[in-house]
């Protein structure tokens, strides 16, 4: 069907479009999804968007190698399969996968530690983009610098793949513990703070005032089950990622349900307990001292 | 009963997914309580209900039988209900450009369009005029819905670029825009100034 056509004075790509889209989005779960069929089962389950990929986070790490952008007839398939929000993800630093992305009609762009990185140096300048971005952070430092650079929408790191939610549960502790010491600080202490933690004095000066980030901020990385997410939820969150923890579990469609149910709610232990039933078994799961150095993906990002 | 009379207006916010927290922030501004909404008991508690922004298949998915059947049978009776976009798509008596299974609640006669602008990046800011709110305000239009159909007794309160894009009918209000990401209160207001059920 054809599109309606814009009015004279309708203002596109704006800040406040951008970050109400993520808005949009709170409370609910986004998915990883490498097949237009792996989409349709999310948008059933009632995921609030898609994530289009070629591999999960799982194989990107047991298969190794160099990460990019999916392929983008990949990505036009999963935008066509489903009528909820697409998002995609580009390497750090890489802007011209991100304009492709742009191009395809992606809703959102994941600049993301799960690739490997192009500019160890740089993110990506998001402002002069028309549509917007959401970037993973570790802490409170490095959420603000993503956020000056023109992230609409922040997500804790977490490790991806893994299938064990304890480096996400740190990154949000990180995140709202350090918003939480902001509390009572003066004018002149909010200046050495944002020096400290390499932030930009005017945004932590906004989270201090807010009592949050001023962006909406998901959890990600290593969540696989209802408990998880509602775990996250918990702790301050606004929704969930979930990446390889519902098409690398046995039984897909029950587990996504269940932790769309679960994030709804976080706080309802009874409701949990009856959404947890009968789901089969989760991803295997990784321990996270078990992984080397090397191939540890949130150290990625500057 | 005087006792009710008395009593303050609460305002339920549907609270399954979406931007609740900015509707019950809008409330808070109009010094009107908002409550949260999730399960068919919520709704006893409330005067009037809003349908937030958010994921419309995800919240029909998420609205449980029981609470669709309440939020339908308060509404009959002349609960004041607002919906704005994916809360006009609940509202809405038919979906064009939606999933199949995707019952809407039909609670105001018009068939609406999913997604008509297009994807995120044809996503708008404009100011929108309307004599229900006594001017011109600013509204954010996020993968809006079209409303392409509308029953002689729904009332247009507002059109922009040739489209309807607020309508009436009864004590049901729905906007395929977001009032409640402006610190524009007066759709709040209008919407808190509808009569409601004498229960």
């Amino acid at each position: 069907m054809d599109e309606l056509t814009p009015t004279v004075g309708d203002r596109r790509g704006t800040w406040k479009v951008k970050a109400g889209l993520a808005e949009m989005l709170k409370g609910g779960v986004i998915m990883d999804v490498v097949t237009p069929e792996q989409a349709k089962i999310a948008e059933d389950a009632g995921a609030v968007a898609v994530m289009a990929l070629e591999r999960v986070p799982a194989d990107i790490r047991r298969e190794g190698g160099v990460a990019r952008m999916s392929d983008p007839g990949l990505i036009a398939a999963i935008i066509d399969a489903v009528t909820i929000p697409v998002m995609a993800k580009c390497r750090i630093g890489h802007f011209v996968e991100a304009q492709i992305l742009e191009s395809l009609g992606v809703d959102y762009i994941d600049e993301s530690e799960v690739l490997t990185p192009a500019d160890e140096e740089h993110h990506i300048n998001k402002h002069i983009f028309k549509i917007p971005f959401v970037c993973g952070c570790r802490d409170l430092g490095e959420a603000l610098r993503r956020i000056a650079e023109g992230a609409a929408m922040i997500r804790t790191k977490g490790e991806a793949g893994t299938g064990n939610v304890v480096e996400a549960v740190r990154h949000m502790r990180a995140v709202t513990s350090a918003i939480r010491k902001l509390h009572g600080a003066g004018p002149e202490e909010l200046v050495m703070e944002a020096k400290r933690i390499g932030a930009p004095a005017d945004l932590l000066e906004e989270s201090a005032r807010l009592g949050r980030l001023p962006v909406v901020n998901f959890a990600a990385g290593g969540l696989a089950t209802p408990a998880d997410a509602a775990l996250m939820m918990q702790l301050g969150c606004d929704g969930i990622f979930v990446g390889s923890g519902i098409f690398k579990a046995e039984n897909p469609a029950a587990r996504a349900k269940a932790i769309v149910a679960a994030t709804t709610y976080f706080d309802r232990p009874d409701i949990l307990a009856d959404a947890s039933k009968s789901l089969g078994k989760a991803m295997r799961g990784l321990e996270i001292g078990a992984i080397p150095q090397e191939e540890l993906l949130a150290g990625r990002g500057w | 009963m005087p006792n009710e009379r008395l009593r303050r207006k609460r305002v339920g916010v549907l609270a399954l997914q979406g931007d609740f927290r900015e509707h019950l922030a809008a409330l808070r501004a109009c010094e009107v309580e908002g409550v949260p909404i999730r399960l068919a008991a919520d709704l006893d508690a409330v005067d009037a209900l809003i349908l937030p922004g958010g994921e419309s298949t995800t919240m029909a998915r998420l609205l449980e039988p029981g609470l669709a059947g309440s939020i339908q049978r308060r509404s009959a009776a002349g609960m004041p209900v607002l919906g704005t976009c994916a809360g006009m798509i609940l509202m809405a008596r038919k979906i064009h450009g939606g999933r199949a299974d995707q019952e809407p609640l039909k609670l105001i006669d018009i068939s609406v369009r999913r997604n008509a602008y297009g994807r995120q990046i044809d996503s708008f800011e404009a100011e929108v005029e309307s004599r229900a709110i006594g001017g011109t305000a600013p509204a954010v239009f996020i993968r809006a819905p079209q409303v392409t159909e509308r029953a002689p007794d729904v009332q247009e309160l507002a059109n922009h670029g040739g489209q309807t894009v607020a309508v009436k009918q009864g004590n049901r209000l729905a906007l395929a825009f977001h009032p409640e990401l402006t610190p524009d209160r007066r759709w709040h207001q209008y919407f808190l100034s509808l009569n409601g059920d004498h229960r």
